[in-house]
C-alpha cells in the first residue's frame, strides 16, 4: 500500500499500468491497444466469457454444415437463416429481462403462441387491420407477463413454478380457439412479407450505411467527450477497430442478402435483406438502450445483482419483477408473431415445442447468466444465430427430428454449463 | 478519571473539544415486547470527532445503530440534530438530514462497476438518459478526496475489489451526499491487517473533514486507535461515555463485559441486571 505521488486526480499519464495502482493516477485508459488485448485475456480466464462462446459456436456450425453440405454456405440459405433467427432472437431478447434478476420463464413460447392466435383470430373473424392485430396480441402477451409478475413479486411463488404453470395452461389458449388438428391461416400482406418479403436493395444499403456511419459518429463523440472530461475511455485503437468490425459485418452481410439469391437467377430476382432483420435490429437498438442509458435498466442489473442491495437503495424491486415479466411477454408475443408470419399458419401446438429452449438457449449462448445481473439484448441476437443454424443446418441434412432435439438439448446443457463454470470462475478470481 | 458523577456516565464537558453535539440521543428507551432492550440511553456524535459503540453481544448497539438509522421506532426520549429536536419516522427522514449507515454486509451489487454502486438508487440523469460522465467525475472526486489511492479504475466492476476496498467505496458512497453524519458498523469485522490498516485511516480522514463518526466495533485495537471517544453500552444501559485517551484497555473490556471498571461505569450493576 504505498501512497505515493499525491495531487488531484487531474490528469494521469496514459502509461500508468497496473504497477501504479494509485487512485490519483488511476488507469483511465488502457494504454494501447495491446494492454486492451491483455486485459481481455485476463477477464477471459476470470470467467467473463461474454459472446466468445457464441462466435465460437458459429464458427464450429459452420464449419461443420458447411462441410457436411454444400447448400449451406449460399446466399439463400443464409437468408432463410435471418428470417428462421428472427423469432429466436426476439423471445431470447425478452427472456435477457428475466434472467437478468435470475429468474426464468418457461411459458414464453406458448405464451407467443397464445398471442399469435389471438392476433390472427381478430384479424381473420374481425378484420381488423394488421397493426391493430398486432397491437392486440402484444397486448394479450403483456397481460400475461403483468399476472406471472404479480404471482410471483407479490405471493413470492418461484417464477418456475408460475410459468411452469402458465406453460401447461397457455396451452390451452390455441387448443380452444382454434380446435385440434386444425390451424388459422396467417397470411396478411404486411405481417406475412416480413419473412417472405425483402427490402429493396437500395434502401437495405441506405439503412445499413446509416447504421454504420450513426455507430461510428455515436462512439467517436463518446469517446472524445469522454477524453475531454478526463474520464476513463478505451484507447482509440480499439474504438476503431470495433466501428471497422461492425462496418464489415453490416456492410458484408447487406452486401450478401442484396445479391440475386434465386434458383434460377436469369428468370427470378429475390434480393434484398429480408425485413424480419429491421425489426430485429429495431428491438435490438431499444433494448439496449433501455438496458444500458436509463435508470430503469440500471436498476434492473442492479436487482439482478444484489436485490437487497437495490431495496436498500429504494429500488422497488417487486415492480421490477413485474416489468422484467411483462416485457419478456411481450416480446414473446413480437416472436410468436414473426414465428407465425414465418410458417404462414397459426396451429394448436405453436410455441409449445423447442422454441423456448432455443430462446434460452440462445440468451445463454450469448452470455447472458442464468444466476441474474448478466446479460445484454446484444447476447440474444448473437446467441439466437447460434441456435438458428442448428435447426437449419439439420434440416438441410434430412435428420431425423430425434436428433435435432439431441442436439438442442446438448446445446442448452453445453450453454449452461459454460455459464456456470464461468460464474465460478468469475467468484474465484473476482472479475 | 477523577470525577464520578451520580450516574457514572458523565465527564465533565471542559474535555469535548466540541460542546456541541452533530447528533444527540437522549433518555432513549425500546423494547421489543416484554425485553426492554435500551434503557435510557443517551448518545452524542461530535463533528470533526469519531465516537466508538462499543459493548458485547446483546448490548444493544444494534438496536441502538438501527434508532438513529431511523429503522427501529424509540418508545421514548429525543432525536437532536444539531441541538433541534428533530421527527424521525423513517430511515428517509434520517438521510434527510445528512446521516447516512453503512452497513456490515456493505449492500454493494457485484455486477456494477463502483461508480454505477455509489449512485445507486439515486442516479443522476438528463431527462430519461443516465449522466453517466457526471457521475464518474463525482465519484472520482470523492474517492479522490478521501484520498483512496488503492482503486484501480472506478469502472471496474465491484466484484474484482478487495474487502477492504469494498468497504471503502460503502463508506464513499455514504458521504458522497455530502452527509454530516456516518454510522459504520464492524467496519473492519471480515478484514485483514493491511486492509484494516486502510479503513481506519479512512475513518480518521473522514472525522478530520468535519464528519460526526460512529464507529461500531468490537475490536478494541481499532477503537483505541481511532475514536476521540467511547461510549460503552452494557445490558441496554451506557455503562460510560468517555474520552479514549482517559481510559485503558482494560478498562473498557471490563465496562463491556462487567459494566462496571474501578470508579467508572454503572453503579449498581446489580440492579441494572433485573
Amino acid at each position: 500500500m504505498t501512497t505515493r505521488s499525491a495531487g488531484p486526480a487531474t490528469d494521469a499519464p496514459e502509461s500508468v499500468g497496473l504497477a501504479g495502482s494509485d487512485f490519483s493516477g488511476d488507469t483511465r485508459t488502457s494504454a494501447t491497444i495491446g494492454d486492451a488485448f491483455t486485459d481481455y485475456l485476463n477477464r477471459l480466464r476470470g470467467g467473463d466469457m461474454g459472446s466468445l462462446p457464441a462466435l465460437l459456436g458459429l464458427v464450429v456450425l459452420f464449419t461443420v454444415f458447411s462441410l457436411a453440405h454444400d447448400k449451406f454456405l449460399t446466399t439463400y440459405n443464409l437468408a432463410n437463416l435471418v428470417v428462421q433467427a428472427g423469432s429466436i432472437c426476439v423471445l431470447a431478447m425478452g427472456l435477457v429481462f428475466v434472467l437478468l434478476l435470475g429468474e426464468i420463464d418457461l411459458s414464453a413460447g406458448v405464451a407467443g403462441g397464445a398471442s399469435a392466435t389471438i392476433t390472427a383470430l381478430v384479424m381473420l373473424d374481425h378484420g381488423w387491420t394488421w397493426w391493430l392485430a398486432v397491437l392486440t396480441g402484444v397486448g394479450v402477451g403483456v397481460l400475461i407477463g403483468l399476472v406471472i409478475g404479480a404471482l410471483v413479486a407479490m405471493l413470492g411463488i418461484p417464477s418456475f413454478v408460475v410459468t411452469l404453470a402458465f406453460f401447461l395452461a397457455l396451452q390451452a389458449v390455441p387448443l380452444k380457439l382454434i380446435g385440434s388438428g386444425g390451424s388459422l391461416r396467417f397470411n396478411n400482406e404486411v405481417l406475412r412479407g416480413l419473412s417472405i418479403k425483402n427490402v429493396p436493395v437500395t434502401a437495405g444499403w441506405i439503412a445499413a450505411v446509416v447504421i454504420v456511419v450513426g455507430f461510428a459518429a455515436l462512439t467517436l463523440w463518446q469517446h472524445r467527450s469522454r477524453v475531454a472530461k478526463g474520464l476513463v475511455h478505451k484507447p482509440l485503437s480499439l474504438v476503431l477497430l470495433r466501428i471497422a468490425l461492425l462496418s464489415a459485418i453490416v456492410l458484408g452481410l447487406t452486401a450478401l442478402l442484396n445479391q440475386n439469391r434465386a434458383v434460377n437467377p436469369a428468370i427470378f430476382n429475390i434480393s434484398g435483406i429480408p425485413w424480419v432483420a429491421p425489426v430485429v435490429i429495431a428491438l435490438l437498438l431499444f433494448w439496449t438502450f433501455v438496458l444500458t442509458r436509463t435508470r430503469f435498466g440500471r436498476h434492473l442489473y442492479a436487482v439482478g445483482g444484489n436485490a437487497e442491495a437495490a431495496r436498500r437503495a429504494g429500488i422497488n424491486v417487486k415492480r421490477m419483477k413485474i416489468a422484467a415479466f411483462v416485457i419478456c411477454s411481450g416480446m414473446a408475443a413480437v416472436s410468436g408473431i414473426l414465428a407465425a408470419s414465418y410458417t404462414g399458419k397459426v396451429s394448436p401446438g405453436s410455441g409449445g415445442g423447442n422454441e423456448l429452449l432455443y430462446a434460452v438457449g440462445a440468451a445463454v449462448i450469448g452470455g447472458t447468466s442464468l444466476f441474474g445481473g448478466r446479460g445484454r439484448a446484444m447476447d440474444a441476437v448473437v446467441g439466437g444465430l447460434v441456435i438458428a443454424t442448428i435447426p437449419n443446418g439439420l434440416g438441410l441434412l434430412d435428420q431425423a427430428s430425434y436428433i435435432n432435439f439431441l442436439v438442442t438439448g446438448s446445446v442448452l446443457l453445453l450453454a449452461a454449463s459454460v455459464d456456470a463454470v464461468s460464474r465460478r470462475r468469475r467468484s474465484a478470481s473476482g472479475v | 478519571m477523577t470525577s464520578t458523577p451520580e450516574t457514572g456516565t458523565e465527564w465533565p464537558t471542559a474535555d469535548s473539544p466540541s460542546p456541541e453535539p452533530l447528533l444527540q440521543l437522549r433518555g432513549i428507551n425500546k423494547s421489543f415486547g416484554v425485553v426492554h432492550v435500551l434503557h435510557d440511553v443517551d448518545f452524542a456524535v461530535y463533528p470533526g470527532q469519531v465516537t466508538a459503540l462499543v459493548g458485547d453481544n446483546g448490548a444493544g448497539k444494534s438496536t441502538l445503530a438501527k434508532v438513529i438509522a431511523g429503522i427501529y421506532g424509540r418508545d421514548s426520549g429525543d432525536y437532536l440534530f444539531e441541538g433541534h429536536p428533530v421527527h424521525v419516522s423513517g430511515p428517509r427522514d434520517v438521510a434527510a438530514l445528512g446521516v447516512e449507515v453503512v452497513y456490515q454486509d456493505l449492500a454493494l451489487c457485484d455486477n456494477l462497476d463502483i461508480v454505477q454502486n455509489m449512485f445507486l438508487g439515486r442516479e443522476l440523469h438528463k431527462g430519461v438518459l443516465l449522466d453517466d460522465m457526471t457521475m464518474e467525475d463525482r465519484a472520482r472526486e470523492t474517492l479522490a478526496s478521501l484520498s483512496v489511492r488503492t482503486v484501480k479504475s472506478v469502472r471496474q466492476s465491484v466484484a474484482s475489489l478487495s474487502g477492504g476496498q469494498r468497504q471503502t467505496v460503502a463508506i464513499a458512497k455514504a458521504v458522497l451526499w455530502n452527509s454530516r453524519v456516518v454510522l459504520l458498523d464492524e467496519p473492519t469485522a471480515a478484514l485483514g491487517v493491511a486492509q484494516t490498516r486502510q479503513v481506519l485511516d479512512l475513518v480518521r480522514r473522514l472525522a478530520d473533514r468535519g464528519l460526526g463518526v460512529v464507529l461500531i466495533s468490537h475490536n478494541m485495537n481499532d477503537v483505541f486507535e481511532v475514536a476521540d471517544r467511547i461510549t460503552a453500552l452494557y445490558l441496554g444501559r451506557v455503562a460510560a461515555d468517555v474520552p479514549t485517551e482517559q481510559v485503558t484497555h482494560k478498562q473498557v473490556v471490563e465496562l463491556i463485559t462487567a459494566g462496571r471498571s474501578g470508579d467508572l461505569g454503572i453503579r449498581d450493576v446489580a440492579a441494572a441486571t433485573i
